[in-house]
């Protein structure tokens, strides 16, 4: 696949309806070595206008890929964001161009442990580099040359993909108009690496994981996958949301069957979430982007720390946060905010107060995707008008 | 827009950088921005209304002024703006030092409980007043350090913060307050809006 793009910057390859670009750029990793040449999946929504300053690039999150809306392809579910993205919906299809690029270290079409190994012609498996969250966002700044963007109207996201726009800003502090992160961090907590850590030791416990080795096998560490996406799955809710959702009800059952089948619906729900996953998703892929995640530490990569990472940005935020998110606390996103302040930069926040956790940023909650709406139209305005200056 | 905020605008000077604590829905931000080309922020804690100042392009944090001021540096805004809301913070004082470490100057607005209806009600007829600036009862009021506008000229002076003008607010009227007619205007005004700092 490398050689085809030898006469081109980048080449469009579809496979499996899958958009890729191959860059060929070589892109320099924080871990010292340097890929170039590779596969990077993307998918957009709605039309590029004329003057090109309708574009939002969306990031997505630990689990997700670049199927945000529509039917995704390979799965046959609806995209991750639905409830955010579509027409009508509040990044509005219809007006804007929405993009969205699989992360490298993935397992969607762009570069990841699944793929082969040039060197010996075997899938990478761990001697796949390890990937940080600035390599994935210069890989998916290559896009942006691609598709001829030089100002993204906004760009977004929720969780990782949120660390990922933070990186985004910090690195590229003239390609966003405007950038909306949500629930998200500019450092992991410890918390957070403990609970990654639990999902790596998850996988590499299952003996079928073989030391990565598994994808030349051509099989899958399922139950250790399952198990580390139920761990996540645990943390995206909140104590009094999973007890209103399952509190202590039974599965399709009248009385406790005095097994360890799964007796309890939150049961249910976690082996059903788990082992749907497997179908969808590369354990090793799972490795990579939680340490991605893991080594995300914004401040460490600034003297002066945060305020001189947001140093110089004309960019306009809107931080939001969930009241119960535990994962990704308000503190923590009061933080970017009180880093933005600092540095001066145009910084507009919303606590959205709501039971649903961490997953709430996929779900229909109205007052966020009303804000959410708000800012991008209102931003959207200020753009053009910007633009017509 | 209200005669209060005519005031406020008619105080800040065009192309400074304003902060507007407890900003509502934005409509004195938006005054400011579109008429005189000033930079503003606002800090609110409602949110719904930090969803109005959105949906307008105006950046807003939502927060409460008593916990989260800290947040912004030092001398960071030419002013900082407080309407009708010192007299509802548990710690009038520390926000309103905090106010001034924000900005090189401040506005603040109280409703004056010096006003003369309001003073009739409590001498009279012996309850708590409600009247047009104080539309709440006793019990479920939100302000919990009423003060006059005497009293916060005494405040200024104790604590050595510079007094530069305050207007007094009568319906359409207003009129500047100094310390020769203090006694005449605490009892005609409705409201007091000092620039100090």
């Amino acid at each position: 696949m490398p050689s085809l793009a030898g006469l081109f910057f980048w080449m469009n390859v579809k496979t499996e309806d899958i958009n890729k670009i191959i860059v060929k750029k070589p892109l320099k990793l924080d871990c010292g070595k340097t890929i170039n040449n590779f596969p990077l999946a993307y998918e957009t929504y709605g039309k590029l206008n004329a003057n090109k300053d309708n574009a939002i690039l969306v990031f997505h999150a630990l689990t997700g890929d670049q199927f945000v809306t529509g039917t995704n392809p390979i799965t046959n579910k609806e995209g991750w964001w639905i409830t955010a993205v579509g027409p009508g919906k509040a990044i509005d299809t219809d007006k804007y161009f929405v993009i969205c690029a699989n992360v490298i270290g993935g397992c969607m079409g762009s570069l990841g442990p699944k793929d082969t190994n040039p060197e010996n012609n075997q899938p990478y498996g761990l001697d796949f580099p390890v990937i940080t969250i600035k390599d994935m966002v210069k890989a998916q700044e290559s896009l942006l040359e691609h598709l001829g963007i030089k100002k993204l109207l906004c760009a977004t996201g929720g969780s990782m993909g949120g660390m990922q726009l933070l990186q985004f800003c910090a690195t590229f502090p003239d390609k966003a108009f405007s950038a909306v992160p949500i629930a998200c961090s500019s450092s992991h907590s410890a918390q957070n690496i403990a609970l990654n850590e639990l999902a790596r030791q998850a996988i590499m416990a299952d003996p079928v994981w073989d030391n990565g080795k598994y994808v030349s096998k051509n099989v899958q560490p399922k139950n250790g996958l399952a198990v580390a996406r139920m761990v996540g799955h645990i943390s995206y809710l909140s104590e009094k949301g999973m007890q209103e959702k399952f509190g202590r009800k039974l599965q399709e059952k009248a009385d406790y069957e005095f097994s360890f089948n799964a007796d309890f619906q939150v049961e249910s729900y976690l082996r059903h979430q788990g082992y749907a996953f497997v179908e969808r998703f590369d354990a090793n892929s799972i490795l990579y982007i939680t340490r991605a995640m893991d080594y995300f530490d914004l401040s460490r990569q600034y003297k002066g720390g945060l305020v001189e990472a947001f140093k110089n940005q004309n960019t306009k935020f809107l931080v939001i946060s969930f009241s119960s998110d535990w994962l990704y606390t308000t503190k923590e996103n009061k933080d970017i905010v009180i880093a933005l302040n600092a540095s001066g930069a145009d910084v507009s926040y919303s606590e959205i107060i709501t039971d649903k956790g961490h997953d709430s940023f996929l779900l229909n909650e109205p007052e966020f995707l009303k804000t959410l709406k708000g800012f991008i139209d209102s931003m959207y305005e200020k753009f053009k008008n910007e633009k017509r200056i | 827009m209200k005669k209060e905020f005519k005031v406020i605008a008619g105080l800040l000077p065009n192309n400074t950088r304003v902060l507007d604590v407890g900003c509502g829905d934005g409509s004195l931000m938006s005054f400011l921005r579109e008429e005189k080309n000033i930079e503003v922020r606002g800090l609110e804690l409602n949110q719904e209304n930090v969803q109005q100042c959105i949906s307008k392009g105006l950046p807003v944090i939502q927060g409460n002024a008593e916990t989260e001021l800290h947040q912004f540096p030092d001398q960071s805004f030419d002013y900082v703006v407080l309407s009708q809301t010192l007299q509802a913070f548990y710690n009038p004082e520390e926000v309103l030092k905090n106010l001034l470490r924000i900005g090189k100057a401040v506005i603040v607005s109280i409703p004056n409980f010096g006003y003369w209806k309001v003073r009739m009600k409590l001498l009279f007829f012996g309850v708590m007043p409600v009247t047009k600036t104080l539309p709440n009862t006793w019990y479920n009021t939100p302000n919990l350090h009423m003060c006059t506008i005497k009293d916060l000229f005494k405040f200024c002076d104790e604590k050595n913060i510079n007094i530069k003008q305050v207007v007094g607010v009568n319906e359409d009227k207003t009129s500047l307050i100094k310390k020769s007619n203090l006694e005449i205007k605490n009892l005609f005004s409705k409201l007091g809006i000092f620039l100090i700092g």
